[in-house]
């Protein structure tokens, strides 16, 4: 697939918002759930010293 | 040492725990490189589609988190069943770490679908029997977090959790089968072991790359919390 040039490929044929707003909410919650994992973690490990 | 003995051996949290720890890194890895590849062929590799246009590129991560929302269920579920009739320790913290990620691939899977059904069916939501099914298995993933995080008492909150992990196991077919039970809106498998694949093949290895990396990414995040479960607990 040959995008003519970055515009065009966020546009992605004018369904950008649909096509974003899927890949975009998905990532943000895999960040959340990483961030979360890594809070818990750290919490965890300090909690198990003590 | 004999292998059943061996996993007698990994039954225990304390030789489980580096276990698991050296698995979450693999698999972290190898989810990061395959969710690479598989974004690289989704977006840079597969055509256009002929009816959909560019809005069908929600497939690569739709079909990979509807599987594992619904396969992470089964997998919660037979942990859940384990610990509560063997009674071992390690089996009811895998469900309690495997329920968090369940949830949102299960909420990514309806929020994708969403943003897919507006532009290809026209509504963002439809009370359609695949689509029910499906918010109803993120009300049973939120409810077995919610009961498990409402009881005090751990063992009692392993119980609970386990006796509501398994009798919600019957939706999972339901989801599974709703578009051949039902007349859906939602289309049919895409992709079945006895028929060829109704799409061309750079978007089936496109969706096949993605399927795996959140396979692997649902098993690093699951060790990874087990680990703190682990040392929460013990």
């Amino acid at each position: 697939m040959n995008w003519g040039g970055w515009s065009q490929f966020w546009a992605m044929g004018g369904y950008g918002f649909y096509v974003w707003g899927s890949y975009g909410v998905m990532a943000l919650a895999i960040a959340l759930e990483i961030w979360l994992l890594a809070r818990r973690a750290r919490r965890s490990a300090e909690a198990a010293k003590s | 040492m004999s292998t059943a003995v061996k996993w007698f051996w990994f039954a225990s949290p304390q030789t489980f725990y580096p276990l698991a720890g050296k698995i979450a890194w693999a698999s972290a890895i190898g989810a990061a490189a395959l969710a690479a590849a598989g974004l690289y062929v989704g977006f840079f590799v597969a055509p256009t589609d002929a009816q959909q246009g560019e809005a069908y590129r929600i497939i690569f991560i739709h079909v990979g988190a509807a599987w594992m929302s619904m396969f992470l269920y089964v997998v919660m579920a037979f942990w859940a069943a384990i610990g509560l009739a063997f009674n071992t320790r390690l089996s009811a913290m895998m469900a309690s770490a495997i329920a968090p990620t369940g949830a949102m691939f299960t909420f990514v899977a309806l929020w994708t679908g969403a943003l897919w059904g507006r532009p290809t069916w026209g509504a963002y939501w439809v009370w359609d029997a695949r689509l029910t099914s499906e918010l109803i298995l993120l009300f049973l993933y939120l409810g077995f977090m919610a009961l498990q995080a409402a009881i005090d008492d751990r063992r009692r909150a392993d119980r609970a959790g386990a006796l509501l992990a398994i009798v919600g196991v019957v939706n999972v077919p339901i989801i599974y089968y709703s578009v051949q039970w039902w007349n859906t809106l939602h289309q049919g498998a895409s992709v079945s072991l006895t028929k060829a694949p109704s799409m061309a093949s750079t978007m089936l290895t496109g969706m096949l790359l993605m399927a795996l990396a959140f396979w692997l990414y649902s098993i690093a995040a699951s060790l990874v919390r087990v680990r703190c479960i682990i040392r929460e607990r013990e």
